[in-house]
């Protein structure tokens, strides 16, 4: 442990992703206290420039909202979805690639076949429509989000496992009696964890991409503000008043920037070796 | 390689048909009456053309009946008819799907040409100050989202500077023909096809860099140096080659992504192709149409899949065409 956060601080990348994430998730968790105005209340005149009032330092949109409070609940919003989606998709992309990795033959077949063919989809056009069928809700869009970036993750798991299923210590346990489900668990998942946790770290920064790009088409949760609805409310309204679309926008580029930083970062010290084809 | 064509097509057709399957069962997820549902917002007030989808459908029998008629349906072209354009959805996507094509060959293009060049000049000048100032301009615009990409440049070209138009597909009103028009298309393709491209082509660029710099540490490099060739012949006849094949495979992922990021461009650039069709589909909950769009998206990325693939294999020498 002592070990990887000496590699992981000494990559550059690693650790301007680690600050730029803990700068992050200190605002989503904190923010919203020190700045207890709702980001959907009139504070001032609408299309307020920004750096004209210290109460409004970002300025206000077409219906006199404060900018900078919409960033910082946004921030919540987008950090949430991209943790949350994530995991979900780790849970149904683990199981599938442990499973076809482990039992191989036919099941293996099986399932590879399922993970391509969702693979084959396009990913954005398939959430556009889950998320339209379903209605637009924070559930929803986490859910699409899953469904969509889950099979990255089984082709990894499988190819873990596939090559942690012929080693001796593994084989040791299978001739000593074990179950199947305690071999995968206790025996090959904990030793194939490292590459995920990198895959994991770049789908969190494309679940956030994803998020933004399904709010700004408006199929956002309604009542939770978020950067990508606030650049795509400031759309129609460019002309006038560029910051309403920008500053967002530049937070959205932050935090995903920093979880890329921070993949390379964790890829360099957990695993050298690891190609990046997969994504 | 006849056989590995055949082959592949017919996975692909198997594939297709796999999605229009999950297609008929995502109507069915709506909340309401499907034939509501298909109708969208506005068909729930006419009562005949609910009637008329619920017996065309057959949505009073059984449901792998259903199923049945509607996969029918798709095969023989017939994806439905859209209450809110009163037009059949086919006819729709037909008229919109070039200009689609138009802007993601466009995008694609750029971003592979550009991509392979900078990848190139970055892995060549390893170290440097130009491979640090691609690396870091390849992971910013990596890391934009297109929509804002979008309006960025919209904000830079059209706003401030005016150099090019905001949206469109032609000026309307002008009547160009011949070389006139198609000047004028080009100007209007310049900003969303590189909007589009810019994402793909930091991924490229990140790609080829680091594919060169792993081929270039192989044996066979050694021997070409050691044979006495030019570090030119080299670089491109031994390293380059080899380099490209896994951003080849990369851009065959990657088809999926480029159709997701063409909804987004056309949506910001009011480009009438099928992206766009699908927003207008998604703003008045017109879900035939949005379903239309989106089984037309997955054989266009199952076309492209199949076409990298045999670009694949011929650049590839290891690979046999006997699958």
């Amino acid at each position: 442990m002592k070990q990887f956060w000496k590699s992981m601080l000494k990559s550059p990348s690693g650790v301007i992703g680690l600050v730029i994430l803990l700068v992050a998730i200190s605002v989503a968790v904190f923010g919203p206290m020190l700045f207890p105005n709702s980001p959907w209340r009139m504070v001032q005149r609408p299309f307020l420039p920004p750096f004209t009032l210290s109460t409004v330092p970002l300025g206000t949109d077409a219906l006199g909202r404060d900018i900078f409070a919409g960033m910082i609940f946004g921030a919540r919003v987008s950090l949430l979805v991209g943790l949350v989606s994530t995991l979900a998709a780790l849970i149904v992309g683990v199981p599938v690639g442990a499973m076809a990795g482990y039992f191989g033959g036919k099941v293996d077949d099986a399932l590879m076949r399922f993970t391509e063919f969702f693979q084959t989809i396009p990913s954005f056009a398939l959430a556009i429509v889950l998320v339209a069928i379903l209605q637009p809700s924070i559930y929803s869009i986490v859910a699409s989000i899953a469904v969509v970036s889950w099979p990255p993750v089984a082709r990894l798991v499988r190819g873990e496992v596939l090559s942690l299923r012929t080693r001796e210590y593994v084989q040791a346990a299978v001739v000593t009696g074990q179950s199947n489900s305690w071999i995968i668990l206790r025996e090959i998942l904990p030793n194939a964890l490292s590459p995920v946790i990198v895959l994991a770290s770049l789908m969190v920064a494309t679940a956030i991409l994803l998020e933004s790009s399904l709010s700004f088409l408006g199929l956002g949760d309604p009542n939770l503000i978020s950067w990508g609805y606030m650049v795509g409310a400031g759309r129609t309204v460019i002309r006038q008043a560029w910051w309403i679309t920008v500053f967002p926008g530049i937070a959205i580029l932050i935090s995903v920037l920093g979880l890329n930083l921070i993949g390379e970062g964790l890829n360099d010290a957990l695993n050298p070796r690891l190609s990046r084809e997969g994504r | 390689m006849l056989s590995f064509v055949a082959q592949r097509v017919l996975k692909g057709v198997i594939v297709l048909l796999a999605i229009v399957v999950l297609n008929f069962f995502l109507i069915r997820l709506a909340p309401g009456d499907p034939a509501i549902v298909m109708a969208g917002e506005a068909g729930a007030s006419d009562q005949v053309f609910v009637k008329q989808l619920r017996e065309k459908f057959g949505l009073d029998k059984p449901l792998p009946e259903q199923l049945f008629i509607y996969v029918k349906g798709v095969v023989s072209l017939d994806l439905g008819f859209s209450f809110r354009q009163q037009a059949p959805v086919a006819k729709l996507i037909g008229e919109r799907l070039p200009a689609t094509l138009l802007l993601t060959l466009t995008a694609f293009a750029i971003s592979l040409t550009f991509g392979i060049l900078f990848g190139t000049f970055a892995a060549r000048f390893a170290g440097t100050f130009f491979d640090t100032a691609i690396t870091v301009f390849a992971l910013i615009f990596y890391a934009m989202p297109i929509f804002w990409v979008a309006l960025m440049g919209i904000l830079l070209f059209s706003v401030t500077m005016d150099w090019l138009p905001s949206f469109g597909y032609e000026t309307v009103g002008a009547n160009l023909t011949g070389l006139a028009h198609a000047v004028d298309v080009a100007e209007h393709l310049i900003m969303p096809a590189m909007t589009l491209g810019l994402f793909f082509m930091a991924t490229y660029t990140r790609m080829t860099r680091a594919s060169m710099l792993e081929v270039k540490r192989l044996d066979f490099v050694k021997t070409a140096r050691a044979k006495g060739l030019s570090d030119a012949v080299i670089q491109r006849r031994h390293v380059l080659r080899n380099a490209l094949l896994p951003v080849v495979t990369l851009a065959g992922v990657h088809s999926g992504t480029l159709i997701g990021g063409a909804v987004i461009t056309e949506t910001v650039f009011a480009w009438p192709g099928i992206g766009r069709l699908m927003y207008d589909a998604l703003l008045q909950r017109d879900y035939n149409l949005l379903l239309g769009v989106f089984v037309i998206c997955s054989a266009m990325v199952l076309t492209f899949n199949l076409i990298t693939d045999l670009v694949y294999r011929l650049v590839d020498p290891r690979i046999e065409y006997a699958a």
